[in-house]
């Protein structure tokens, strides 16, 4: 299990990795907001939860149809439903791999472009912590995502249309969490929304996407 | 066991049904005893090389080898090394080898699973002579083991005491007198 996840980040790193992809992506949208929108630090602080975290989901959505794809076609999707991992595990860790590769970076690097959209001082922790326990929901649900497409040449579409609808919930609740904190709510129930969603899928998706993988294998 | 027959024969689709990554359309499998069905304990008894060698081309030779054996909690992770000579590639990046070497590095990955039955899809694609008869006393000397392979070739390998099973394509007339089985086309489905 360690192998795979060290395996995993290792080549998320290397060349051809998906590691950077996303961090780039989510750095160029929420720059270009500003020139966009217009200097106004009100509308600006305004729609800043919105604006980072729809960059956040986008940019994790950017590298999930290569999740299964790149071992599917080089063989190594046959070989690891023989290992002696089971098949769910196996997406879990691969999922988590993810995260790490691209999630964890998003919610570092969001604190510093908040500062481009001018968000005020006191809403930082609520839109870390909500990135934070947000994005390994965007990564487990996109899993399963990619499980499904993984025979379909070029579905990078399809998996997004799939996916998309599923990643609404956890994108307004994201995002309310810090919009409240901004306005002087309580933002907490959004938080435990958000946390709820993500643990649900943690233990859901991983059976979703073995059974879709299982059924692409066969 | 040799398994021999033209392109087309479904030689590969026998070695998938047999590692349990397709499910058979009729009959059973069963493997010292233990049905298909039960799918992780008949699963830990094999090890499959398909046509493509599972190797990532970003990864050196020794990361993509190391990867396997610590996934499959293998201790003979050198040895194979030097048995497959890929010691002195060992720290080239994969898309940097050959096509013998890549397919060298797939096939010390079945010896570093060590697992007692193999079901190998044309190991001796692009090896050379030397390798290829190496190769055969390698497979040899697992079956003297007690282990048992199935192999997929269209050369002759000279193996010892090798049975050989012959598969030949359906005819056109064969296959179309074949119970339709998707439930779309036969309306099952509704």
């Amino acid at each position: 299990m360690r192998a795979l996840l060290i395996r995993e980040l290792r080549l998320a790193l290397r060349s051809g990795g998906g590691a950077g992809l996303g961090l780039a992506f989510f750095l160029i949208v929420v720059i270009l907001v500003p020139f966009g929108v217009g200097p106004d630090s009100k509308i600006l602080a305004k729609i800043a939860p919105g604006t980072l975290w729809i960059g956040a989901l986008l940019a994790c959505l950017l590298s999930l149809d290569r999740l299964f794809q790149a071992d599917s076609e080089d063989g190594t999707l046959d070989i690891l439903a023989l290992s002696p991992l089971p098949l769910e595990l196996l997406v879990a860790v691969k999922a988590f791999a993810h995260w790490l590769t691209t999630g964890l970076p998003l919610v570092i690097a969001a604190p510093v472009l908040a500062i481009t959209l001018s968000l005020p001082g006191e809403v930082y922790f609520w839109l870390i912590a909500s990135l934070a326990a947000g994005t390994p929901a965007l990564s487990f649900i996109g899993a399963a995502g990619a499980a499904i497409t993984v025979g379909v040449r070029r579905g990078g579409l399809l998996l997004s249309l799939l996916v998309l609808p599923l990643y609404i919930p956890t994108l307004i609740f994201g995002a309310k969490t810090a919009t409240l904190a901004a306005e002087g709510g309580d933002p907490m129930p959004g938080l435990m929304l958000v946390l709820g969603l993500s643990l649900f899928t943690l233990a859901l998706t991983p059976f979703a996407a073995a059974a879709a993988l299982r059924s692409h294998l066969g | 066991m040799v398994l021999r027959g033209p392109n087309g024969a479904g030689k590969t689709t026998l070695l998938r049904v047999l590692a349990g990554l397709i499910p058979p359309q009729s009959g059973k499998v069963e493997l010292r005893g233990i049905a298909l069905e039960n799918r992780d304990d008949y699963q830990d008894q094999i090890t499959f090389a398909g046509h493509l060698d599972a190797i990532k081309p970003q990864l050196t030779v020794a990361e993509n080898l190391r990867f396997w054996a610590d996934l499959f909690d293998s201790k003979t992770f050198d040895q194979t090394l030097q048995e497959f000579r890929l010691s002195e590639i060992a720290d080239r990046q994969a898309h940097t080898c050959s096509a013998g070497q890549k397919r060298r590095l797939g096939l010390a990955r079945i010896a570093v699973t060590a697992r007692p039955i193999w079901l190998l899809d044309e190991p001796t694609v692009s090896l050379d002579t030397e390798t290829t008869a190496q190769f055969a006393t390698l497979v040899d000397r697992h079956c003297a083991k007690g282990g048992m392979a199935l192999i997929a070739t269209h050369i002759d390998l000279a193996l010892a005491n090798a049975t050989e099973l012959r598969l030949e394509p359906l005819s056109a007339k064969a296959r179309a007198s074949l119970p339709e089985s998707d439930p779309f086309l036969t309306g099952d489905w509704v």
